[in-house]
């Protein structure tokens, strides 16, 4: 039985299509068998993140519409063999998704035998938004330590308990929470939200916090998930965030200031 | 403290008024969409709070204290009921 994840978080650029590179790569790394779904219709980006952007023949809405089968428009991971991502179309409108089209798709993975199925939610909470999450057995709720993001994640959080299939059915939808972008030192100048304040407000089960990262940006840059990347930290962290998902027990990390030098102490900023 | 931050002017910590104005735009988001009809978010708290304050002086059953927020007209009332135990006769 596949299991339906929603990437989501209302507000654009706090790293939701980062999260579900990432996420999906490590799923697959331990074996899972991931398929992870572009969402954005006419914005595609998952496809750049995953460094598969010039392979990219047929998209969701090709599949959608009939004029490509599935297992055309699946594009095999670079790195693994069990990881597949369906892009977004670039050129079509919004419109051409809908709830009966995404639902065939979801079926068909699903009997292909994937395991896991990343549904990669464009920004905002509306059509596009609402078709990503509708199906979603389980939602990661990508959020930064900042007054809109936090805000929008609450809002998301209230969609995901209503206008969902879970939700209509009556069943639970299990939210879980990503903070990213995380500055420990910030929050310890008491300049930023910690992740207290952000659980307190949101009130859903933390999943993992990653932290603000100079690799996030290098790997986008060279199409690798940072996940891959083993010596950056954000890398590390979602490998943490994976192994919690799949059920381990790991403390949390990056979320204390590193102990500085006596020459930082005395002259650091 | 570092030798540096001693020439600088200190900045009010703004994570707190951060998290203060989100306690409230979130309140009022979540009563405007209809969902969880359990009122503010600081409400658990407060009828907490009261409940520790009234057993300073009457000793009272757990669900003694209630609190809600309801909306008449455009304004926020917010209603309190502390039930006291009943006297006994002879006390």
């Amino acid at each position: 039985m596949a299991k339906i994840i929603v990437t989501t978080s209302g507000k654009g650029g706090v790293g939701k299509t980062t999260t579900s590179a990432s996420f999906s790569t490590g799923l697959a790394q331990r074996g899972k068998k991931v398929a992870v779904i572009d969402f954005d219709v006419g914005l595609r980006n998952l496809d750049l993140i995953m460094g598969c952007e010039r392979r990219v023949v047929f998209d969701f809405v090709n599949v959608i519409q009939g004029e490509a089968n599935l297992k055309q428009a699946l594009i095999r991971d670079k790195g693994n063999e069990n990881l597949y991502i369906l892009a977004a179309s670039q050129t079509r409108d919004k419109d051409a998704l809908s709830l009966e089209g995404v639902e065939k798709v979801l079926n068909e993975l699903a009997d292909q035998g994937f395991d896991y199925i990343v549904c990669d939610s464009p920004a905002g909470i509306e059509r596009g938004a609402h078709h990503a999450m509708y199906f979603a057995d389980e939602a990661l709720v990508v959020t930064n330590p900042e007054v809109s993001s936090v805000r929008d994640s609450d809002r998301v959080i209230g969609l995901l308990a209503s206008k969902t299939r879970k939700a209509e059915r009556g069943e639970k939808l299990q939210e879980h929470l990503v903070l990213t972008r995380y500055n420990p030192l910030r929050v310890e100048k008491g300049e930023m939200l910690s992740v207290k304040d952000v659980q307190d407000i949101l009130a859903i089960p933390l999943l993992g916090v990653i932290p603000e990262s100079a690799t996030v940006l290098t790997s986008s840059n060279a199409g690798a998930p940072v996940i891959a990347d083993p010596l950056s930290d954000a890398g590390q962290a979602y490998q943490d965030l994976v192994a919690r998902f799949l059920g381990e027990d790991r403390p949390m990390r990056f979320m204390t200031v590193e102990k500085k030098g006596l020459f930082n102490k005395l002259f650091g900023g | 403290m570092d030798l540096m931050s001693f020439f600088r002017a200190k900045k009010p910590a703004t994570a707190q008024l951060a998290r203060d104005r989100l306690m409230v735009a979130v309140a009022w988001q979540r009563d405007n969409d209809g969902r969880r009809n359990a009122g503010p978010s600081y409400l658990p708290q407060l009828r907490e709070e009261l409940l520790a304050v009234v057993r300073k002086y009457v000793q009272v059953a757990d669900g003694a204290v209630q609190v809600n927020v309801q909306r008449e007209d455009g304004l926020e009332v917010l209603e309190m009921n502390i039930a006291l135990p009943e006297a006994r006769p002879g006390s």
